[in-house]
């Protein structure tokens, strides 16, 4: 399998102490790796480095190209005057330059990135209107026109619903399933069970691995410092924090 | 009918109309970018900048529109810059950098060289406006309109979510200084004939009124154009009729309108809490 990202003993901060270190991890083709850490643990910092908004203190970042990527829905402004086809639209910014208009072909592509995610329905609909569950599935459409190997997912299943959520989780594994390597910070233990490798952050890399092997109670402990508990098909997790 | 016809067959009236015609649609357009990034009372404060701009020009004995804009720029650049600074928050940089420019112009203008006749350029002469200030408004509005259309896909993406716009690939620094930059350019447009007192009512209340309005950014936008237009003509009429000062008409048919919209949507939503 090809690698699409190879990051080798990564540090990144703010100026003062390390808010992450020690990270080394390689995603390729077709997998899909989880995230986990707790709120300030370093997930947000990892991602900001993969694009490039933070220069690492220390270490290599090899890639394979650029990243798709889909912010928390809930940053997002409701009242904006834009349709969901606008905002799968604005996933052209980082391909097509910004001072040229956006061409029929780009429409076709993000109309049918729409249609991908299940909206093609939903696309002349102010993005406002939309459920939560939609609204991140627009923002993975956004993503997918951009049309890079790699996604980047920050929490997409926070604050959506059951339904939405299978759903996401069906489509992230068609994506996988293309070809797309995909990196999801996540916080549910359960899930990231599901997929193909997971990377435990609390400031520092505290494992990387399939999670038959990685999601052991002194990893999760390490991991969150948190209440463990076990959980059916899985050898320990703990109750995630809750978002309100 | 020929009361309707009457005052444009004058050609200050002509010029007065076709400068603030020039005016609405590029404060219709820039006005709705001013909303969505909730940079109206920025709007306003640069206005003010502009005035130790014209001061410092005069006394300087270089053209008015020059010392205005590389005042408002300036102060565009200053806000820009020192509303990113994490420690104050956006406002209050607006508010610092704003009374500092102010109280700078402020000692210009008490100097023995002050020059005469400021008074005009702080409430503007509409009737007064001349074929090259014409001439000068609408290049500089076809300049603004141009450098919006050109800067649309990143504006769109910096409002949308500013926090995760770069990752996308658009730049929120070159976004806010042009933004700000074009609202400068705008108020030199405007101050000839509204006064800078009065210029960004202009801007903010038509885009104010359309928002109101609701629909997509392209609809809101012909809606702030064509609202600002008749806003205009209305004042106009009324400055020609009542006999009542052109600018101050016009910005106050704006703000007229914009109560009667807000009443007639509180009416409609009315008792609140149903749909």
């Amino acid at each position: 399998m090809t690698e699409l990202i190879a990051v080798e003993d990564l540090a990144a901060g703010y100026g003062g102490p390390s808010a992450l270190e020690d990270v080394t991890f390689a995603l390729r083709r077709g997998e899909r790796i989880g995230v986990l850490g707790p709120n300030g643990g370093g997930k947000s910092t990892l991602f900001r480095v993969l694009l490039g908004e933070l220069q690492p203190l220390r270490g290599r970042i090899r890639s394979a190209g650029g990243f798709g990527y889909v912010p928390q829905t809930e940053r997002s402004r409701l009242d904006y005057p834009v349709t969901a086809l606008d905002v799968a639209l604005m996933g052209t910014l980082s391909r097509v330059p910004w001072w040229q208009p956006i061409a029929r072909a780009e429409r076709e592509r993000a109309l049918a990135a729409l249609e991908r995610v299940g909206l093609a329905d939903q696309a002349r609909k102010q993005f406002g209107e939309l459920s939560g569950g939609q609204r991140q599935r627009v923002l993975v459409a956004r993503a997918l026109v951009q049309d890079q190997p790699v996604l980047l997912l920050d929490e997409p299943f926070t604050g959506v619903d059951e339904p939405s959520a299978q759903l996401l989780e069906l489509l992230l594994d068609d994506l996988a399933a293309d070809g797309r390597g995909i990196l999801i910070a996540t916080h549910d233990v359960e899930q990231v069970a599901r997929w193909d490798e997971v990377l435990c952050l609390n400031r520092r890399q505290v494992a990387f691995g399939p999670p038959e092997e990685t999601l052991t109670p002194a990893v999760l402990a390490e991991t969150y410092g948190a209440e463990i508990v076990r959980l059916e098909g899985v050898p320990a997790a703990l109750l995630p924090p809750h978002h309100h | 009918m020929h009361a309707l016809w009457e005052p444009w067959t004058q050609g200050f009236m002509q010029r007065a109309l076709l400068e603030l015609v020039l005016l609405g649609v590029v404060g219709g357009v820039l006005g709705c970018w001013v909303a969505l990034y909730e940079l109206s009372y920025s709007a306003e404060s640069l206005a003010h900048a502009l005035f130790p701009g014209l001061v410092g020009a005069a006394l300087l004995g270089v053209p008015l529109l020059l010392g205005g804009a590389v005042g408002v720029l300036g102060a565009a650049t200053a806000v820009a810059l020192a509303g990113r600074a994490p420690e104050i928050g956006r406002d209050t940089a607006v508010g610092i950098v704003i009374t500092t420019l102010f109280g700078l112009g402020v000692l210009l203008a008490l100097s023995q060289a002050a020059p005469p006749g400021l008074g005009q350029l702080l409430f503007g002469d509409l009737l007064g406006v001349s074929r090259k200030d014409v001439i000068v408004s609408a290049t500089l509005a076809g300049l603004v309109v141009g450098a919006l259309a050109l800067l649309h896909r990143q504006l769109l993406v910096v409002g949308f979510d500013r926090s995760t716009s770069r990752a996308l690939g658009a730049h929120p620094l070159l976004v806010d200084l042009a933004l700000l930059g074009l609202v400068a350019v705008t108020v030199v447009i405007g101050v000839q004939a509204l006064g800078n007192l009065l210029v960004i009512a202009i801007v903010i209340g038509p885009a104010a009124i359309a928002a109101l309005l609701g629909g997509r950014l392209a609809t809101m936008m012909a809606a702030a154009a064509a609202i600002a237009i008749g806003c205009a003509l209305a004042g106009l009429y009324l400055s020609y009729y009542a006999n009542t000062a052109a600018g101050a008409s016009v910005a106050a048919v704006t703000v007229g309108l914009y109560l009667l919209v807000r009443l007639g949507a509180s009416i409609r939503r009315w008792p609140p809490g149903l749909a």
